[in-house]
Parts: C-alpha cells; sequence; structure tokens
C-alpha cells in the first residue's frame, strides 16, 4: 500500500505528463493548419491506388511509369528543391480496398494529393471521401465523363479524354463519310463500354437505332471472343466498333480477319497500340483500322527522330527498363506524370491543397512532348477535363497514318 | 444455317482450349486424388518459360520440348517439396496450399514478365480452311487435334503400362500398393509431373489464341473446371469431350437464347456444373463409385 | 470460450481511444470479416462442407442494404436485419441441392457460385446499378454520441461480432448443434437416430450464409460503396484463407482469421513491391504447414499443454485440462471428416 505523499507524487507526475500530452498535441494541431500534410521544406509526399495484381493489372504499367517519371524529376532536383515521395499501393482493381488504401494514404502517410488512382469503380469509391475531406483527387485514370463536376465534386479531375468524347467522334466521321453503314458493335460489359456505347449511340443522334444493327458484349473473364465475332459478322454488318482491353482487342482484330469479315474498323484509344495490339493481332489483319489518336506512339517509324520520343526512349531505358517503351499505357503514365509536375512548378511554394486544385484548373495550353502537334491540355474552373481533342488515324498496315483534321470532342460537357 | 455452324465449329475450337486444360486437371485427380486450384497458373508460368527460351533464340520445337522437361522436372519437384508435407492432411489443406501455390505463380510471372500480352508463336498456321459455309483455322484443328492425341496417349499409359498401372493403383489403395511394393510418395510425385507436363501443352497451345500474360488461364480455368465435371473427373475421355461440349453449349446458349446472352455466359458454366452435379454427379463418363460403410 | 469472449469484447471496446481514425477502419473491416468467417467456420467446422463461394452471400448482405438503404430510405439497422434473412433464405435454397456434393465437388459447385456473382450482379442493372454501383450514405452517429462516423462504426460492427458469437455458441452447444456435429462425425448414425440429415444440413448451410450476409451489410455500411468488382471470385477465395489461417473447428478461429485477409496483404505490399501476392500465397502455405488447425487450434495446443503441465505440478485436475483435451478430440473428429474423400 504506498503512502498518501506518494501517491500525491504519483499524481502529479500523471497531471503534468497529460499536460505535456495536450500541449504538444495542440501543437501538432496547430501547425497541422498552418500547412497541408505532405509538404516538408525537402520533400512532397503523392499518393495513388492502381491494380498491380488482379484481372486489371495490365493497366498497373501506367502508374509504374508515371512513378518512374518522378524518379526523373527528383534526379533533376526535384520541384522547386522538394523531392516527390511517390507512394502507390496496389488495389488488384477492387473499389473497397481503394477506399482502404486511399484511407491510409491521407490518414495515415499524410500524403498531399491522391494522383492518378486507376480505374471508374475504384474512384467512385474514394469519390465522396476525397471531396469531404477536400483532398485532390487530381488526374484520375478512367475515361468515364462524371469526372468532370467542378459543382459536385470540387476536389476530383480526370485528365485522359472522356471515352464517350471518343465515340462521339466516331460516329461523326462515320455519318460523314461511310454512307450505308450498317454498325456492328462488341463492347467490354461494364461502365467502360457502356460510356462508348452511349457515346456511339449519342454521336449518331436519330439514326443510332437503324444504322447500329448489332450489339455484343463480353466479360473480362471471358477465355475467348471468337463466338461473338462470329455473330457480328453473320449480322451483315459493315462497320465494326471494337471498344474492348488491349488482349481482346488483338483478339477481335485476329478472329474478325481469320473468319473473313472485312468491315470498316474502329479501335478504341485504349487498345490502339501498335507494339502491344495490333502487331500480336497481326499487321494484315489490322489494316484499315481507324483509332483516336491523342499520343505519339513510340513503335511508329514516323516519329523516329523526334527529340521527344528520344526523350522518352531513354527515359523508359533509365527508369524502367523493365516496361515496353512501345506500350501507349506507358506514354501515356509517363505524359499524365509531366502534368502533375507541371501543376505543382506552377504552385510554387503554396503548396496548399487548396491552391493544387486553383492551379490544375487553370491550365492555358499545355503542350506535352509525346502528344500530337495541335493537342493541347486546356482547364478553367468550369472545365475539368484536360485533354478533349483527338485526331483520327488510319493504319495501313505499318503504322498509323493520321488524317483529318483534330476535332475537339465538346460533348463530354453534356453529360 | 451457316451463323448456326460457324458457332458450332468456333464452339468446337474453344473447347479444344478448354479441353486440353481439363485433361490436366483429370490426371492429377486420378493420380493423386487431388484437384490442383494451381493447374492453371502452372501451365501458365511454363509457357513463359518457353517463350522466353523462344525469344532467346531457340526453335520452336526445341524450345517446347524442353519445357515440356522442365514442367515434369517442377511438377515432381512441388509434390516433393510443397505437397508432401500436407499429404495425409485434410482435403481443405491440401486445397489451401494449391491456392497459395497459385497466387504465388501469378504474382511471380506478374513481377518478371510483366502484365502486358505477348504474342507467342503456334506451330500451326493460322490459314483458315474453308468447310462449305464455315472456315476453321488449321491452328484450331491443331489445337482440337493435340489435345487428343495427348489422350490417347494418357489412355495406353494407363491402361497398358505398368507404371500407370501403378499409379491408379496407388489413387485406388495405397496400402495395399505399397504392401506390393509400389513406392507411393513417387507415383504420387509422377502424377503431379505428368499433369504439370500436359499442363504445358495446353498452355503452349492456348497462348498463341489467347495471348500469353499472366491472367491467361484464371478463365480457362473455370470452364476446365466445368468440362472435367460434365464429362466426369476419373474419366479423361469425357472431360475432353466435355470440354468440346462446353465449348459448344456455351456459344449456343449465348447466341440464341437470347434473355442470356453474351452477357451470362459465364454463368452457364455454373449451371452446367450445378446440373451435372445434380442429375449425374460422376459426369456424363464417371464411374459411380461404391463406398463402403 | 467465455472468457476469451469477454476479454476480447472488453480489449475491442476500449481500443478506439487508443487508434487513430484509419487504424479504427480497419479493426473494423477485421470484425466485419470474422463475422464473415464466423460463418464460415460454422460451414466447415461443425457441417464438415466447405465453400468456395461465399462471397455471393456477402454480396447479397451488401446489395440488400444498398439498395434499401438509398432506394427506400429503410434504416440501416432494419437493412442489416433484412441482409441477414435474405442470405439465410438462399443459403438454405442452394444448401438444398449443394448438400449432397462433398469435397471436391462441392467446391467446385460453390467456386462456380463465386465465378457468377459479380455477371449476375451487372445483369440485374436496374436494381443492382450495374457496374456503376452504389454509393451509401455512411450511418451518423446516434443520441449524439461524442464518437466519430468510424468509431461509431467501429462500435456497431464490433457489437453485431459479439452478439453473433454468442448466438453461435450457444446455437452449437444446444440440440440442433449435437444434431449438427452428430452429422459430421458419422452421418448414417445421426440419420439412424432419427436426426433429418438434409434439413439441418442445408439449414446450416443457410444459417452460414445468414453471417456472411450480415457481414456483407456491414461492409457496404463501412465502405459506403457497392459494385460488381468488390465481389470477385477472390473475394470468396479470401474467405476461405481466413477461416482455414484462423482455425475452422473454431469460433474464435474467425477474428484470427479476420486479422489474417485484412492485415497480410497490406503487410506483403511493404515486404515486397514487385510481388506482393507471392508474399502471400508463401505466408498461406507456411501456415498450412505449421498451424494446420489454424490460429485458434495452435493457441488451444498450447494451452493444453500449459494445463497439463500445472496439473501435474498441482494434485486435482483443474477444468481447463478437460476443456482443452474435450477440444483437442473435437479436432480430431474434423480432421477425420475433412480427410480426403473416396
Amino acid at each position: 500500500m504506498p503512502r498518501p505523499e506518494k501517491q500525491l507524487a504519483i499524481l502529479r507526475r500523471i497531471a503534468v505528463f497529460a499536460l505535456g500530452v495536450a500541449l504538444s498535441l495542440g501543437l501538432a494541431c496547430k501547425s497541422a493548419w498552418a500547412q497541408d500534410p505532405g509538404v516538408t521544406a525537402t520533400e512532397i509526399k503523392v499518393g495513388n491506388t492502381a491494380p498491380y495484381s488482379g484481372p486489371a493489372s495490365a493497366y498497373g504499367t501506367i502508374l509504374k511509369a508515371a512513378g518512374a517519371y518522378f524518379k526523373k524529376v527528383n534526379d533533376e532536383g526535384g520541384i522547386n528543391g522538394r523531392k516527390i515521395n511517390f507512394i502507390s499501393y496496389d488495389d488488384s482493381y477492387s473499389p473497397p480496398k481503394t477506399y482502404e488504401m486511399t484511407r491510409k494514404l491521407v490518414e495515415q502517410d499524410h500524403v498531399l494529393l491522391d494522383f492518378g488512382p486507376l480505374g471508374t469503380p475504384c474512384n467512385t469509391a474514394i469519390w465522396k471521401y476525397m471531396n469531404q475531406h477536400q483532398v485532390p483527387q487530381l488526374f484520375v485514370y478512367t475515361g468515364a465523363s462524371k469526372w468532370g463536376d467542378p459543382k459536385g465534386h470540387p476536389w476530383t479531375m480526370g485528365w485522359q479524354p472522356t471515352y464517350h468524347a471518343e465515340a462521339v467522334i466516331w460516329a461523326h466521321y462515320i455519318l460523314g463519310h461511310i454512307p450505308g453503314a450498317k454498325i456492328g458493335i462488341l463492347y467490354q460489359n461494364d461502365d467502360y463500354g457502356k460510356d462508348y456505347l452511349s457515346g456511339v449511340k449519342d454521336g449518331l443522334g436519330s439514326a443510332a437505332s437503324k444504322l447500329i444493327i448489332k450489339e455484343q458484349t463480353y466479360e473480362v473473364t471471358d477465355p475467348t471472343i471468337d463466338s461473338q465475332i462470329v455473330n457480328l459478322k453473320s449480322s451483315g454488318a459493315n462497320v465494326f466498333i471494337n471498344i474492348t482491353t488491349p488482349k481482346f482487342a488483338a483478339m477481335a482484330i485476329r478472329k474478325a480477319y481469320e473468319i473473313g469479315w472485312r468491315p470498316t474498323q474502329f479501335l478504341n484509344f485504349v487498345s490502339a497500340s501498335v507494339g502491344t495490339v495490333l502487331k500480336p493481332a497481326g499487321f494484315q489483319a489490322s489494316k484499315g483500322i481507324i483509332s483516336g489518336y491523342f499520343l505519339k506512339d513510340p513503335s511508329d517509324p514516323r516519329w523516329a527522330n523526334d527529340p521527344a520520343v528520344k526523350e522518352y526512349l531513354a527515359f523508359m531505358r533509365k527508369y524502367y527498363p523493365d516496361g515496353n517503351p512501345n506500350d501507349l499505357f506507358n506514354v501515356s503514365g509517363y505524359s499524365c506524370a509531366q502534368t502533375m509536375v507541371y501543376v505543382l512548378k506552377q504552385c510554387g511554394n503554396d503548396l496548399s491543397r487548396a491552391n493544387i486544385m486553383r492551379r490544375a484548373a487553370n491550365i492555358k495550353n499545355l503542350e506535352l512532348p509525346m502528344m500530337l502537334a495541335g493537342i493541347l491540355i486546356n482547364t478553367s474552373p468550369t472545365d475539368f477535363y484536360p485533354i478533349e481533342q483527338f485526331q483520327l488515324a488510319r493504319f495501313d498496315g505499318q503504322r498509323y497514318e493520321l488524317f483529318g483534321q483534330v476535332y475537339a470532342a465538346v460533348s463530354s460537357h453534356q453529360k | 444455317m451457316a451463323a448456326l455452324l460457324q458457332q458450332i465449329v468456333s464452339g468446337l475450337s474453344t473447347g479444344g482450349v478448354y479441353a486440353s486444360l481439363a485433361l490436366a486437371l483429370v490426371l492429377i485427380y486420378q493420380a493423386t486424388g487431388v484437384v490442383n486450384f494451381a493447374q492453371g497458373e502452372m501451365a501458365m508460368f511454363t509457357t513463359y518459360l518457353a517463350w522466353t527460351m523462344i525469344n532467346a533464340g531457340w526453335p520452336y520445337w526445341a524450345a517446347f520440348a524442353a519445357t515440356l522437361a522442365i514442367a515434369f522436372a517442377a511438377g515432381v519437384l512441388i509434390e516433393r517439396v510443397i505437397i508432401r508435407p500436407v499429404e495425409n492432411a485434410p482435403v481443405l489443406t491440401i486445397v489451401m496450399v494449391s491456392i497459395g501455390l497459385l497466387t504465388i505463380f501469378n504474382s511471380i510471372a506478374g513481377w518478371i514478365y510483366t502484365y502486358t500480352v505477348k504474342p507467342f508463336p503456334s506451330p500451326f498456321p493460322s490459314t483458315p480452311i474453308n468447310l462449305g459455309p464455315t472456315t476453321i483455322s488449321l491452328q484450331d484443328l491443331g489445337v482440337g487435334g493435340v489435345s487428343l492425341f495427348v489422350l490417347v496417349v494418357m489412355y495406353v499409359f494407363f491402361r497398358h503400362t505398368t507404371l500407370g498401372l501403378a499409379m491408379r493403383a496407388v489413387v485406388e489403395n495405397p496400402v495395399g500398393s505399397r504392401l506390393v511394393g509400389i513406392r507411393v510418395g513417387w507415383m504420387l510425385a509422377l502424377g503431379w509431373g505428368l499433369a504439370s507436363l500436359v499442363g504445358a501443352v495446353a498452355g503452349m497451345l492456348v497462348a498463341p489464341l489467347v495471348f500469353l500474360e499472366p491472367n491467361m488461364m484464371s478463365g480457362i480455368l473455370i470452364y476446365a473446371f466445368a468440362s472435367a465435371t460434365l464429362g466426369g473427373f476419373n474419366s479423361a475421355g469425357g472431360a475432353v469431350l466435355g470440354g468440346f461440349l462446353m465449348g459448344v453449349i456455351e456459344n449456343l446458349v449465348g447466341t440464341y437464347v437470347t434473355f442470356i446472352g453474351t452477357e451470362l455466359k459465364l454463368t452457364v458454366a455454373l449451371a452446367v456444373i450445378l446440373l451435372t452435379l445434380l442429375i449425374k454427379p460422376t459426369g456424363l463418363f464417371g464411374r459411380v463409385a461404391v463406398s463402403r460403410v | 470460450m467465455r472468457l476469451g469472449l469477454l476479454l476480447v469484447a472488453g480489449v475491442g471496446y476500449l481500443l478506439p481511444a487508443a487508434l487513430s481514425s484509419y487504424q479504427t477502419f480497419e479493426f473494423t473491416q477485421v470484425f466485419i470479416y470474422a463475422v464473415a468467417l464466423l460463418g464460415l467456420n460454422i460451414l466447415i467446422g461443425y457441417n464438415g462442407q466447405f465453400s468456395l463461394g461465399h462471397g455471393a452471400f456477402y454480396a447479397i448482405g451488401a446489395y440488400t442494404t444498398a439498395i434499401m438503404t438509398t432506394r427506400w430510405d429503410i434504416p440501416y439497422g432494419w437493412a442489416i436485419i433484412a441482409a441477414g434473412a435474405l442470405s439465410l433464405v438462399v443459403g438454405f435454397l442452394f444448401g438444398l441441392p449443394a448438400l449432397r456434393f462433398e469435397g471436391l465437388y462441392l467446391a467446385l459447385a460453390t467456386f462456380a457460385l463465386a465465378l457468377a456473382t459479380p455477371q449476375v450482379l451487372k445483369y440485374f442493372d436496374t436494381w443492382t446499378g450495374g457496374s456503376q454501383g452504389i454509393v451509401l450514405d455512411k450511418p451518423s452517429v446516434p443520441l449524439g454520441l461524442p464518437i466519430s462516423a468510424d468509431q461509431y462504426l467501429y462500435y456497431l460492427s464490433l457489437t453485431v461480432l459479439v452478439i453473433l458469437l454468442l448466438l453461435a455458441h450457444n446455437l452449437l452447444r444446444g440440440r440442433a448443434g449435437r444434431a449438427i456435429t452428430a452429422i459430421r462425425d458419422n452421418p448414417i448414425a445421426a440419420e439412424a437416430m432419427g436426426v433429418n440429415a438434409a434439413l439441418y444440413k442445408s439449414l446450416t448451410f443457410g444459417v452460414s450464409a445468414m453471417y456472411t450476409g450480415i457481414a456483407g451489410a456491414l461492409g457496404a455500411l463501412a465502405v459506403a460503396f457497392v459494385a460488381p468488382d468488390t465481389f470477385s471470385a477472390f473475394l470468396s477465395i479470401n474467405f476461405l484463407v481466413g477461416s482455414v489461417v484462423g482455425g475452422v473447428a473454431s469460433i474464435s478461429g474467425a477474428i484470427f482469421g479476420g486479422a489474417f485477409i485484412e492485415f497480410v496483404p497490406t503487410y506483403a505490399q511493404e515486404i515486397s513491391r514487385a510481388a506482393p501476392w507471392a508474399i502471400f500465397g508463401l505466408t498461406l502455405i507456411i501456415f498450412m504447414y505449421v498451424m494446420p488447425t489454424g490460429v485458434a487450434g495452435l493457441i488451444r495446443r498450447v494451452a493444453a499443454a500449459l494445463a497439463r503441465s500445472m496439473a501435474s505440478e498441482q494434485p486435482a485436475p483443474d477444468s481447463q485440462t478437460a476443456a482443452a483435451e474435450a477440444a483437442e478430440g473435437n479436432r480430431g473428429s474434423a480432421r477425420a471428416v475433412l480427410g480426403k474423400p473416396d
């Protein structure tokens, strides 16, 4: 049994300790208010979630390329003297995992912002959370139309052209150039496929129900899509709109060729890569495919002497040697990271979350080295769609030939 | 009519793909009494090894043969090292270990080879052949043909060779087999080796069709399960036929049953598994196992 | 059992004071998974059947809650109960045919169920919102309690877990529990003694599905979003992994299993960025070697050994030894049932 005076001493010590804790907590809180988390004199913490495993892991390379680019920026001195600390977690394309890892990023790692989280369902899972906590969810890596909503979700912004916009451009081209079109569509049975589908329908307008004669879907778990291609062929379609991810795109192109179906083919940007789609499908089978383009394809001989492409290839060799330099996904991740770096540089020393969103919403005519000439990044406080332009290109059996003008995809605002 | 025929032909060619993996599943079930959930991933991994050799400039058939040898050795090794310690454990434990193997192979393949799809050469030309109103490629014929060839080899092996008979005896009656001098442990290892080899054949046949990537086999594995269930897990011939049937059923239901369409194709596989188990649990060609109480 | 439960509950209720909001969320997930695993443990440990398809019931629970709270404005408390009830019915109906399968065949049938789930969810898109999913509102803290929304969800999940633990405990010790174990250990003898094996087996499947469905309801509330991609076959596999790692024929194993599937993938990422799932797979295999009866089984064995060494010093054997030995005996029979088919 301790004596009374000893008890008192213990109590006093507890009181002093409690005061100390309270004070340090108070101070910690105060300093947190002064500056958003994730920024020190030497570091900017940038978070991310991406599928490095699971069914969508083919996309993981985009963020690996982006991370490699941040490393290059750090090696060259960082951003105004601060190095980017890029923390990227695997979410296996599972929305609850995205939510969990994002909370870890925000609440435990104390990142300044979430850059390029990948996947429509994954971003939907954290949409509310990011906007409630006012953490920038910047340049999300999905082409759904819903990310451009500055009023309802001012902390979220997309990057790539929307799926919907690309599909509208095809539709206008078909209306203008292919008389007597009978359209067959193959699309992935999820929001990505359905966004494209609605774009095609919106673009065709009242003619849609007449021109589209067959729609077929597939699931990412399907081993092959032969049956769907056979159905499209037997429907008598002479235009084939191919809304598929790289592996299925290659299968579809090859199967169509094998069974002797020779429609005019439109291929979505996601799978336009010569190196990873058309080559596996076979150049002969790919001849005549029309795609929307906004990036330079490194495997296209046209760019062999382009300084930007040379720089990109040197970057890939040095910072991401495991990646396939001809994969358009890597070009895409590289360019997206450049956009991020541009915004952070613009912020100067005011690296508050609010200022980052302000700068991200005021990009004027930004030209990135790996984008096609004439395609510019533009945003405004009412326009949260950074890239809204496309150029159509036709594959001639060796490379894509750009044709026509640069299309502006205004339609993305309608939704 | 032409469309119907083309759907059947294309179903048969997809079915050949299912059949080839179903064969490996059935083989390991017959030889060791377990179902290996990692079978597809093992096949995928060995196909990557073949790809590496071909890319290094090896002729196709040399790489093919070397891959088969490696696959066999790896199968034996996995049984000896990884499965052995849990050999007498409950079936659930072995299922868990095979799921562990599945994630390991998938993850390592992604790490080494990335998730970008890679074209894989085929020994058969992809020239289409016209059969009346339908077309089929030599490649598809090749896949089906090789599956049937492997089946015949397996049949002969298990029916007419001492080794094959010994392997079957071990599954039927391990204690009795040991008493007559069969080395039970090695027979099980041999079973894994052979299944791994057949899986490697399946992987190399399938890769040109579906392209090489770490998740290449996961979709096929499901249909292979359905095929093996349909044909009967203890009948190799049944599994192959089940594979072909599965391919055709899937295509026809997807095309002509409008409320199912292509959106519920996988659910058709589920229905086939459930219906088979309910109506004839041993599959179309399986033997009924009578157990004494 | 009682003591352990009290301990868990006590520590559980005090824990949030020491946790950050993110950690609170992590533990909420552990409890939710534990509820799901509890359902699986009832099935595996006491029915001798295992399921590779419980993700489907998790999905049913999650979507029931999402649809009821967002479309019909029903309070989430009722939605959780409805989720459990619906899962019970669906589980029972699936159990009717499935009880005829054993080992491999049941694994295949349930695995097929898991695989079909995302497709079916997308197919009925007028109800489920298709691939877009449904965004929910997080439950707000009731009665003006001075806790955060995260902490409220934590307490909610913990309370549900404790209630369902008690329920499982009482259920399995009562008449129904004895009937279920009898069916597991000797189906023919049980049938001869007048136990309606088919009915009990389907009922167990239903109860098992109900637990997992309730977990799905809580999971939907915790993440505030449901989408088909959440319910891939991998979720079902993860459940089975958690159940086996925790210890199948035990109730407390569910909590260890929940912790395993919540924390191991995250830590695996920290060990190896390149191939995290290889670390996960390796951990799983090692677990199977060193703890074939799961964490709960290991603890039981250690406790039994301790009790035995203590008993040798003291003259009278204490009740703990007897309980531990009884538990060991129980495991033995579960092993026999779960042994290889044919």
